[in-house]
């Protein structure tokens, strides 16, 4: 029930939500996200911002601001428009770059120029500018390397290029914005001062390690212990929902179904083995897929007879081996006979299914304690016993024996050579 | 209330006034699981000592108190759950080796359970349990099997027949000195059947010989289960990747 909800979530596709986007982004994902998130031509976005760089800096701003509240995520274009796919570093010249980016690029200088030309950097504010965009590129070198990070640890991605290389630009953004710091200081004083500077700066982080680290170890520790806790939360809520979509309304029907003994066993039963399969199974098995071995296909075929005739039935298996083409047709033999069991000797209680793997041989046996009948007495048109059963394991190789006494319950007895080993 | 009917039953329930209770037989039963609710199901099934035969004596609802009954009472069978708060049943035959050994009036142990993992039914067979139930069974099948128990046989359910084949499968090639452990022809044709779904007496039929000899094949199939050496179970627990 929640699987399937589950499903369509992912499969819809998140189009109204705005995300950076981590695919193909020169900067932050910021055009590409906007791009894909208003369906327009990302070089569009791109020369747009280029044009508000002009506007006194409005497109840096807006830039900057989109990137610190927006979300990375994998919005965008589809792949085919994707230039610089996962490739930030160096690599991104082997793809072509279409007209409309080289136009975006273009602008994007220019404007970036004229921006620069327009500061009077030899004037007073220009003695802040150079700091400040030293500082600027530091931010946005770290911020780019924490995006990566997360997307790292949102794909389950390997990381494609080492630590050191995260470890180096990263010392370099936190370079670049020291040393915009410690000019800012030094133009507002002298050069004179820029040891002085340095060592103060330095002798400020230092007591503030000193001060803060043990409060930044314990809070690393609360965190930790906090997502322990969220996990248990959570998997106890999981639990939960599963006691409540199956368990409880399988009660309900039960008390709902209070006079119709058959029915409830069959509910019962059939939620008891479902609870068992998830409670005792590792996650991944026990899904729609179809089974691979011997026994899962025995086991399979039992819980759906089960569940449709409302008998029922007691498996044992022992060994187990892959299921080739011989023993696909012995398990429909197996089946066949199962349904027999639980339709005409049902009232005799459990049927008893009983499958074992010797070697190269697999030996099934379905027994019901029901009132029996006497095959010679079947009639010539009922196809069931004779073609079902006995016909398709000889055409396949194997035998079928029949056990059937009158009043004594009935028992089929299927045996198969595998196909290999 | 056990204490009471513990007292006036006397050791020697056998030749108790039972004679009504069909056969005549009587055993008295100490019946240990953690949930009151399915104590006293069980009770109401099989209680009614006149018509079953069956005497409650004691209930506990985990070790320590299922020790001190046991102890206390001296039942002849102790209907066992494998799951029980304090370390299970397998903590319960460990601490009860003494009275389960004992010559005299030995105490016998019969499982029934709601599990039906083979770690489950393995361990407390191995522990000296003489049989395993899962609870789904009849009232009726529930006491025939603690009849059975008490007179010293043990109780192959289909699946833990199953159980075993598949625990002997596996020592196809085993040294000379392992033979001992190994099952023999006889006694795999036996659980076969049972795992087939055969009674006792059914497979006696079968096979052409006399339940008693079924019964002791049986017997011999759980001794040496309990026997089989360290090595075996370890490789067996390692192929089912329970260690």
């Amino acid at each position: 029930m929640s699987a399937t909800a589950r499903v369509t979530d992912l499969d819809e596709p998140p189009v109204r939500r705005l995300y950076r986007s981590a695919d193909g982004r020169w900067l932050g994902g910021v055009a590409r996200g906007l791009a894909g998130h208003l369906g327009l031509p990302v070089a569009w976005v791109r020369a747009v911002f280029a044009v508000l760089v002009f506007t006194e800096g409005l497109g840096l701003l807006l830039y900057a601001i989109f990137w610190i509240v927006v979300p990375l995520g994998v919005g965008g274009r589809d792949k085919p428009l994707t230039v610089f796919e996962r490739t930030e570093d160096g690599r991104r010249r082997l793809r072509k770059p279409d007209r409309g980016q080289i136009l975006a690029l273009v602008a994007l200088a220019i404007g970036a120029s004229v921006f620069i030309a327009n500061l009077r950097i030899d004037g007073e504010t220009g003695r802040y500018v150079w700091p400040a965009m030293l500082i600027g590129l530091g931010v946005v070198l770290v911020w780019r390397q924490a995006d990566n990070a997360r997307r790292d640890t949102w794909t389950g991605r390997a990381v494609t290029h080492g630590r050191g290389f995260h470890l180096v630009r990263g010392l370099v953004g936190v370079a670049l914005v020291g040393t915009g710091l410690a000019v800012f200081v030094v133009v507002r004083g002298s050069v004179a001062q820029i040891g002085t500077a340095l060592t103060a700066a330095v002798a400020v982080l230092t007591g503030i390690a000193l001060l803060a680290g043990p409060w930044l170890i314990r809070m690393s520790q609360d965190l930790t212990a906090e997502r322990t806790l969220r996990i248990r939360a959570q998997e106890r809520a999981e639990v939960a929902a599963h006691v409540h979509d199956s368990v409880l309304h399988t009660l309900t029907l039960i008390q709902r179904n209070a006079d119709d003994a058959g029915e409830v066993r069959r509910l019962a039963r059939a939620q008891e083995r479902e609870l068992r399969n998830w409670l005792y199974k590792p996650e991944g098995t026990g899904g729609d897929e179809e089974p691979t071995t011997l026994a899962e296909a025995v086991k399979r075929a039992a819980a759906e007879v089960e569940d449709k005739h409302g008998v029922p039935l007691e498996v044992v298996v022992v060994g187990d081996c892959p299921l080739d083409e011989k023993l696909v047709a012995q398990m429909k033999a197996a089946r066949e006979a199962m349904v027999n069991a639980a339709k005409y000797g049902g009232e005799g209680g459990a049927v008893q299914v009983y499958a074992e793997v010797e070697g190269r041989t697999v030996f099934v046996s379905v027994r019901d304690r029901g009132p029996g009948f006497d095959l010679d007495e079947v009639p010539e048109d009922r196809m069931g016993v004779r073609e079902s059963i006995i016909g398709r394991m000889q055409r396949n190789g194997g035998t079928a024996r029949l056990r059937a006494v009158p009043g004594g319950g009935t028992e089929v007895e299927l045996e198969m050579e595998r196909a290999d080993g | 209330m056990s204490d009471e009917t513990g007292a006036t039953t006397g050791a020697d329930g056998a030749t108790g006034p039972g004679a009504a209770g069909g056969p005549g037989r009587r055993v008295r039963v100490v019946l240990v699981d953690d949930h009151r609710m399915f104590r006293t199901g069980v009770q109401a099934e099989i209680g009614r000592t006149d018509i079953t035969g069956v005497e409650v004596v004691g209930e506990a609802a985990d070790v320590d108190q299922a020790v001190s009954v046991i102890t206390a009472t001296r039942p002849e069978v102790v209907l066992l759950d494998v799951h029980l708060p304090g370390g299970g049943g397998v903590e319960v035959l460990r601490r009860c080796a003494a009275v389960m050994a004992a010559a005299e009036d030995p105490v016998r142990f019969l499982a029934l359970s709601v599990s039906d993992a083979a770690e489950d039914v393995i361990g407390v067979i191995r522990g000296g349990a003489r049989g395993y139930v899962t609870k789904t069974i009849t009232g009726d099948d529930l006491v025939d099997s603690i009849f059975r128990v008490q007179e010293g046989d043990a109780v192959f359910s289909p699946r833990l027949a199953g159980f075993v084949l598949d625990a002997f499968a596996s020592t196809d090639a085993p040294p000379v000195d392992e033979d001992l452990d190994r099952l023999t022809q006889r006694e795999r044709e036996v659980l076969r059947l049972i795992a087939r779904g055969y009674a006792y007496k059914e497979v006696a039929k079968q096979l052409y010989i006399s339940v008693k000899t079924v019964e002791s094949h049986v017997s011999a199939v759980l001794r040496k289960l309990q026997l089989s050496n360290r090595h075996e179970l370890t490789r067996w627990a390692a192929a089912r990747r329970l260690v």
